[in-house]
């Protein structure tokens, strides 16, 4: 059918995992802002999630390391975190393995990407699932671009898988949407854990609303790496979802909220021609 | 010199994700780390469950905080492993999850 829904939102462990010790003030606008994403998925009547991801070595390793990496099974499971630590209990999460290979087959005509036959999510696919498909009742087409384990994908290819996952989602009669999760300037996983450049991430978001490709695909990982952290590799799954929906992005919320290690953020693209 | 910061990163990436990896972490870890090649200093902090050495040796930060949650640390107490790690050993020695601020500085307050 074509592309439904096309969506960013922030992935941390702490959202979940650490929830009671965050301030509730800041904590609920960002909750509330993930739901009415939810209502606006569940508006547009999809079939199918596609979620682009950053994870964090649940599946793929540096003894093989794809750039680009697509589920393939009928049903997946997560998260592979202690699930007590991620406050979110384990689960099975439906897939779609014969559309996920009709998808694959269609991107494969212009972007090499892995499959895989078996996927265990982390808290990169897991925290946006438990906002947007809490009862797991939609198929999910889990994807994964490397931005752990350098050499990284580079950003003008998460570009132009981004225009592949368009195409292949505008050739199946399905109805898909598409999220990509990640964080945009943050230092996780490190005691630095809580810096946020709050101007680095609102330059980077005013680019993704105005789905500006020149400007999107002009950072260097170097200059990435000095103002937003290891954690802001992560902008390849907003940079996908940019070329993927080829609209005009709307930010439902934007607040830098420290014991999250991220500054948190929802928003929706529309879906252009 | 750092010369097997792989396999230590390969052994986090197991246990991680393996029930039946972590099964024998709990019963048998010296037989378990057998299988990886690792330097002394790399198998020692491992047999310590030392997060701040760990740390210091390069290990990937995502690794090395789902290997922190497994071990049932409190968040807090995981950041300040990792700023004494610092501390004790000096900087980090490899990898891209160098620390940017002070070992006296909580960015979110713990």
């Amino acid at each position: 059918m074509t592309l439904v829904f096309a969506g960013i939102g922030s992935h941390g462990p702490g959202i979940t995992g650490r929830a009671d010790m965050a301030d509730p003030a800041v904590r609920e606008p960002f909750y509330q802002a993930y739901r009415g994403m939810a209502e606006r998925l569940a508006a547009a009547r999809p079939d199918a999630l596609i979620v682009v991801a950053a994870e964090h070595f649940a599946n793929f390793f540096m003894n093989n390391m794809p750039a680009f990496a697509v589920g393939m099974a009928d049903s997946y499971r997560g998260p592979i975190e202690d699930p007590q630590w991620l406050g979110i209990p384990r689960t099975e999460v439906p897939g779609d393995a014969a559309l996920s290979q009709r998808l694959i087959r269609e991107i494969m005509q212009s972007v090499d990407v892995a499959f895989s036959e078996e996927w265990k999510f982390d808290h990169g696919i897991m925290v946006p699932l438990n906002f947007l498909t809490p009862n797991y009742d939609l198929p999910v087409i889990p994807v994964n671009i490397n931005c752990q384990g350098p050499p990284l994908t580079p950003l003008h290819r998460a570009w132009a898988f981004g225009a592949a996952v368009r195409r292949a989602a505008d050739s199946v009669p399905q109805r898909i949407a598409v999220i990509g999760t990640g964080g945009i300037s943050h230092w996780p996983a490190t005691p630095d854990s809580g810096r946020i450049n709050e101007a680095w991430d609102r330059e980077f978001l005013n680019r993704w609303v105005h789905n500006d490709q020149q400007a999107l695909l002009s950072y260097t990982d170097e200059e990435t790496y000095r103002d937003a952290g290891q954690g802001g590799f992560e902008i390849r799954t907003f940079i996908t979802i940019a070329a993927a929906a080829k609209g005009r992005g709307e930010l439902l919320h934007y607040a830098p909220i420290p014991i999250f290690a991220v500054g948190c953020t929802v928003g929706v693209m529309n879906v252009a021609t | 010199m750092i010369v097997s910061l792989y396999q230590m990163q390969k052994f986090l990436f197991d246990l991680n994700r393996d029930a039946t990896v972590q099964q024998r972490f709990r019963t048998d870890l010296p037989g378990l780390l057998d299988g990886y090649e690792l330097t002394a200093q790399e198998r020692g902090a491992l047999e310590a469950r030392d997060i701040g050495l760990i740390y210091v040796l390069g290990a990937n930060g995502q690794l090395l905080m789902h290997y922190a949650a497994f071990l049932g640390m409190p968040w807090a107490d995981y950041l300040a492993a990792m700023r004494d790690g610092v501390t004790k050993h000096g900087p980090v020695r490899a990898g891209v999850y160098t620390m940017t601020t002070g070992t006296d500085e909580k960015v979110a307050g713990i």
